[in-house]
């Protein structure tokens, strides 16, 4: 579990990045954090793994204080993927990448092959297990990145921006992936402006704004609803924006999923034909 | 004549086992806007690269076939000499970003060029406005946002005002609105002065619409060129992997559910809002 209490924090800079966040994410929960560039949201989900400290107030994750750990033994229950790939890749082959963590954390020679073979397959990673992962296109270093986290198998994962140049089949892939995690009772965080992706999952959301979390829900409702969103820079689902539309017909607006959307509507063409 | 043409362009990057991109013709007209998509790493990123040269001259390794682009032959131009042709946004901003300032980075490539300092003045204020980073010109391009970063990167090219814009999944980091704001100034251009876009994404949720040009790619290859109404409405795309807008998808699962719409395949959920008011008036 993780407690953040009036979490604020400032950068160098002094310009205060987070303004007083609380928020408690449980174990087993899936929760997107979404908002406009510059809300803060990256800056927040950095104090999970401790990788930032609050400048006042607290993140406590399982039980222990951030202030009062290091990151490294943090970093074993929560697992971390950057925003952008090229922050934590290094190694020369996309293999050692994937093997690193597992080797600082001390797993045998035997469970390191089985855990980087059951990663590369899962990622669609296979093929490039020899390859530098400076020599793969920007989806596929992402995915690279995923995969060295995923390995070492955390409680909580925390995904910066996970569908960035990812394709529509590696979207689904990632769809599938997360609930299945949820499934075995994992926690999964990530922060997006994906609001198609986030509309197929349907997690907890929590919207940001200048530092402060500004609304928070289910993704049906919160997606849903354009005065909220337009304040966090972000547009509806296209169902959505089409059930706005059909509103003026007496069509509910709460709608974001494709098949729901087209019962309602098949629905709406049969009582009429009657 | 085509302000882009190429004719099975093969390309194998240095020590890579096969080409990335392999026998690609393509015919892109002056002010089109042309959407490439297909799935992650189909050679789309190496096939922009090759527009203003980076491929070959660059990146090296090995080229066949032919490209023209501006009525240059980029294989005998240097990049800079193509880069007054051709304005290119990398996908991740920070390979473009080294200057002190936003404001300097977005007027380096004007001062390359020996535009005046008025007129620098001038283009750089108008880009860095069209892409809302005015306030941050004093502020260095390192310590703002991974968005905020893509916004200077394509604030430096529109300065330049080139004849073609290439953009490598330009707003990725960017947020939705944000995103979008950025598509219409890019559409703008290329309605109201003429601009070439060819824009890279996956996500054709947002930018199918600004499209009159789609390309397909998948394994280095070009698998459909033409209409983007035709080609989304098309069973194939969606099974290399395309991501077709829920719009588009809903309308294609209605028409097979049976339900009678007139006019076009939607691009966007306005133009499907539209059909479905009319059809469900009618009824």
């Amino acid at each position: 579990m993780i407690e953040a209490t009036d979490v604020r924090f400032s950068y160098a800079s002094k310009i205060e990045a987070l303004k007083g966040v609380t928020l408690t994410v449980k174990d087993g929960e899936f929760l997107a954090i979404m908002g406009q560039n510059g809300a803060g949201k990256s800056t927040f989900v950095k104090h999970f793994n401790g990788l930032l400290k609050p400048t006042s107030g607290k993140v406590i994750v399982d039980g222990v204080e951030t202030t009062k750990t290091s990151v490294a033994s943090l970093a074993r229950n929560v697992g971390f993927v950057f925003q952008n790939p090229d922050h934590q890749l290094f190694s020369e082959t996309v293999e050692e990448e994937i093997a690193f963590a597992l080797k600082n954390f001390g797993f045998a020679a035997d469970v390191i092959e089985k855990r980087v073979t059951w990663a590369l397959e899962l990622l669609s990673l296979a093929q490039y297990r020899k390859t530098s992962p400076f020599l793969l296109s920007g989806g596929e270093r992402k995915r690279v990145a995923l995969a060295s986290v995923l390995a070492w198998n955390p409680q909580t994962l925390i995904l910066d921006e996970p569908t960035i140049g990812q394709d529509h089949e590696q979207k689904e892939k990632l769809t599938q992936f997360i609930l299945q995690m949820q499934a075995q009772g994992k926690t999964v965080v990530i922060v997006t402006h994906d609001v198609e992706f986030v509309a197929e999952c349907n997690p907890r959301v929590v919207l940001m704004k200048e530092g402060k979390i500004v609304a928070e829900g289910m993704g049906k409702d919160i997606l849903t609803n354009p005065q909220i969103l337009a304040e966090s820079s972000i547009v509806l689902p296209q169902i959505a924006q089409v059930f706005s539309k059909l509103s003026a017909l007496g069509f509910p607006k709460n709608v974001i999923d494709i098949y729901e959307a087209e019962k309602i509507i098949l629905n709406a063409v049969g009582s009429k034909q009657r | 004549m085509a302000i882009i043409e190429t004719k099975n362009l093969t390309y194998t990057y240095p020590s890579a086992a096969k080409p990335s991109i392999a026998e690609v013709s393509i015919k892109v007209e002056k002010g089109e806007f042309v959407l490439i998509t297909g799935p992650s790493g189909c050679g789309k990123t190496t096939l922009c690269r090759c527009f203003n040269g980076l491929i070959p001259h660059f990146y090296q390794g090995e080229m066949k076939g032919e490209i023209t682009v501006a009525g240059e032959d980029v294989l005998r131009r240097h990049t800079y000499e193509m880069a007054k042709h051709v304005g290119l946004v990398f996908q991740n901003p920070e390979n473009q970003l080294f200057a002190l300032s936003v404001e300097k980075d977005v007027a380096f490539g004007l001062e390359n060029l020996g535009v005046s300092r008025p007129e620098i003045r001038k283009k750089v204020d108008w880009a860095l406005n069209q892409t809302g980073i005015y306030d941050l010109r004093e502020r260095s391009p390192h310590e703002i946002s991974g968005g905020q970063q893509q916004r200077v990167a394509i604030a430096a090219v529109l300065a330049m005002e080139p004849e073609i814009i290439v953009l490598d999944e330009p707003t990725s980091f960017l947020d939705p609105l944000s995103a979008q704001k950025i598509f219409d100034v890019i559409y703008d251009l290329n309605r109201k002065q003429g601009i070439t876009v060819i824009l890279v994404e996956h996500r054709l949720d947002l930018t199918a619409k600004y499209a009159n040009h789609l390309i397909v790619m998948d394994e280095g290859k070009v698998r459909f060129e033409g209409d983007p109404r035709e080609i989304l409405s098309s069973e194939e795309t969606r099974l290399i992997g395309v991501g077709i807008p829920k719009a588009t998808l809903l309308y294609k699962m209605l028409k097979k559910d049976g339900l009678n719409m007139d006019g076009n395949t939607p691009l966007s959920s306005e133009e499907l809002a539209e059909q479905l008011l009319e059809t469900l008036r009618a009824k």
